[in-house]
């Protein structure tokens, strides 16, 4: 896979569902994109069929390879979403996380080495999306599909979690496409805005 | 042997608890009264059925008629499998899954019991092999109804869950092992009460009904422990295999959740 920078990580064309679409549009290294519209206009839905979670048409590269060519195991790890309120299907942390990855990533966003051990019932909806991102992380995706990623997060925690995915993305060569109803937190992200409506989706002026 | 023929009188007596149950049921509003006495009408019908089915199927014992009434157990069996789904699968599937995996373990355990154990000549004498595969059916019936049944239900409720780690790279089989694992231990646990309570907290119908029959005790026995050994492989293998094969059904071919595969069923 070729990893030139004018290359888009992702590349997205007439890529359909049975409720959105046709979209067109690129995301290039190091890029993080805003994504919003009002509700049910299929922001949800478009990560979904991002992460190839739901039957759709078109045609999706990663860095310039097929969908089509790559598992789908391997892609939704390659393409991961991290949905608004993130699930956890065992009692503790630490078996969901990587033994040994992520310690640096847990430190970033302010929890301890022994939060592997927490039961997973006992997190607040804030630990568990904060949690959510780390366990994501940890497979190294190129595309994040954030998901109002920060909405049960206090104003400290948000700041944290807007600095790991910029780290992230720019270290990595990465790109994000994050969904956000705040503005301030879209002026900090910055970058690129794509809105979408009953429209299609289209590129917000600056 | 020595059988005491039942009289029209015993029997009624025998249906006259079962009114008066279905009775009990109406007066205290449990809303199972109709159920009940459907059930128990049902029972009575087709037994005389198969009754005057088994007497004529003696008298002219033909393979081809033995398999045609094989096939037709075999398919009201699957309609009941189906029947009994809350949330069953559309198309073809909803009624192909579990017959196929009763026709696969139901039929295989009977034609290997009938062809190594039990040995009649023919093979498919209708005296040995109409009772056992109907026993057989019977069982795997209710086991992979429970199974497939638990999985859907299940599937249905913990979508999320199951998304959820899709989302991490999972495989379809990993994000629903432990769905399946419980949808089977549901579909098995039946027959594995019935044979740990086997002999001490009851006596197997099979066997009570040959000792009433006039069979000798321990003849009566080893007969009831290979049925219910049978029976196990039989439910273990149709259950594991419908479970598996529902399982698949859940996902598509680019591992996808698709519970649009599933519509409510009228249970």
């Amino acid at each position: 896979m070729s990893r030139d920078a004018s290359e888009a990580v992702l590349d997205v064309r007439g890529l359909r569902t049975a409720h959105v679409g046709p979209v067109d549009f690129r995301l290039l290294p190091g890029e993080i994109c805003k994504l919003s519209g009002p509700s049910g206009a299929g922001k949800t839905l478009l990560l979904r069929a991002l992460a190839d979670l739901d039957p759709n048409q078109g045609t999706v590269l990663l860095d310039g390879e097929d969908r089509d060519r790559i598992t789908p195991t391997e892609w939704r790890r390659q393409v991961a979403y991290l949905p608004a309120e993130p699930l956890w299907w065992e009692e503790r942390v630490g078996l969901h996380l990587d033994a040994r990855a992520g310690d640096d990533m847990l430190r970033l966003l302010g929890f301890e080495a022994g939060v592997r051990d927490w039961e997973v019932e006992r997190l607040s909806s804030g630990e568990r999306q904060r949690l959510a991102l780390v366990r994501l992380l940890e497979n190294r995706p190129r595309v994040l599909l954030l998901d109002e990623p920060t909405a049960n997060l206090d104003p400290a925690n948000t700041r944290k979690v807007e600095r790991l995915v910029r780290d992230y993305v720019s270290e990595n060569g990465a790109a994000a496409l994050w969904v956000s109803h705040d503005p301030l937190q879209r002026q900090r992200v910055g970058g690129r805005s794509l809105v979408i409506d009953a429209t299609g989706l289209h590129e917000e002026a600056a | 042997m020595n059988v005491i023929a039942l009289s029209p009188l015993d029997l009624t007596v025998a249906a006259a608890l079962v009114v008066a149950l279905a009775a009990l049921t109406a007066r205290i509003g449990m809303g199972l009264s109709r159920s009940l006495l459907i059930a128990g009408t049902r029972t009575v019908i087709q037994l005389l059925l198969i009754g005057l089915v088994l007497r004529t199927l003696f008298d002219h014992a033909q393979l081809y008629w033995v398999a045609l009434l094989s096939l037709v157990m075999l398919a009201v069996a699957g309609h009941e499998v189906m029947a009994r789904q809350g949330r069953r699968f559309t198309g073809w599937w909803g009624y192909g899954i579990g017959t196929s995996s009763m026709f696969v373990s139901a039929f295989a355990v009977t034609v290997l019991a009938l062809t190594t154990m039990i040995g009649p000549a023919p093979w498919w004498e209708p005296q040995y092999a109409i009772p056992l595969l109907g026993m057989l059916l019977g069982n795997t019936m209710t086991g992979i109804a429970l199974g497939l049944d638990r999985l859907t239900q299940t599937a249905w409720q913990q979508r999320r869950v199951i998304e959820a780690r899709l989302m991490m790279g999972h495989s379809w089989g990993m994000s629903i092992s432990a769905i399946r694992r419980d949808a089977a231990r549901s579909g098995l646990m039946p027959i594995i009460n019935a044979m740990a309570a086997a002999g001490i907290v009851s006596l197997p119908g099979m066997m009570t009904g040959q000792i009433l029959a006039g069979t000798p005790p321990m003849e009566a026995v080893k007969y009831q422990i290979l049925v219910m050994f049978l029976i196990t492989a039989g439910t273990g293998f149709g259950t594991l295999g419908a479970v598996w094969l529902g399982s698949k059904r859940l996902f598509d071919e680019r591992q996808r959740l698709r519970l649009d595969r599933l519509k409510a069923g009228k249970k």
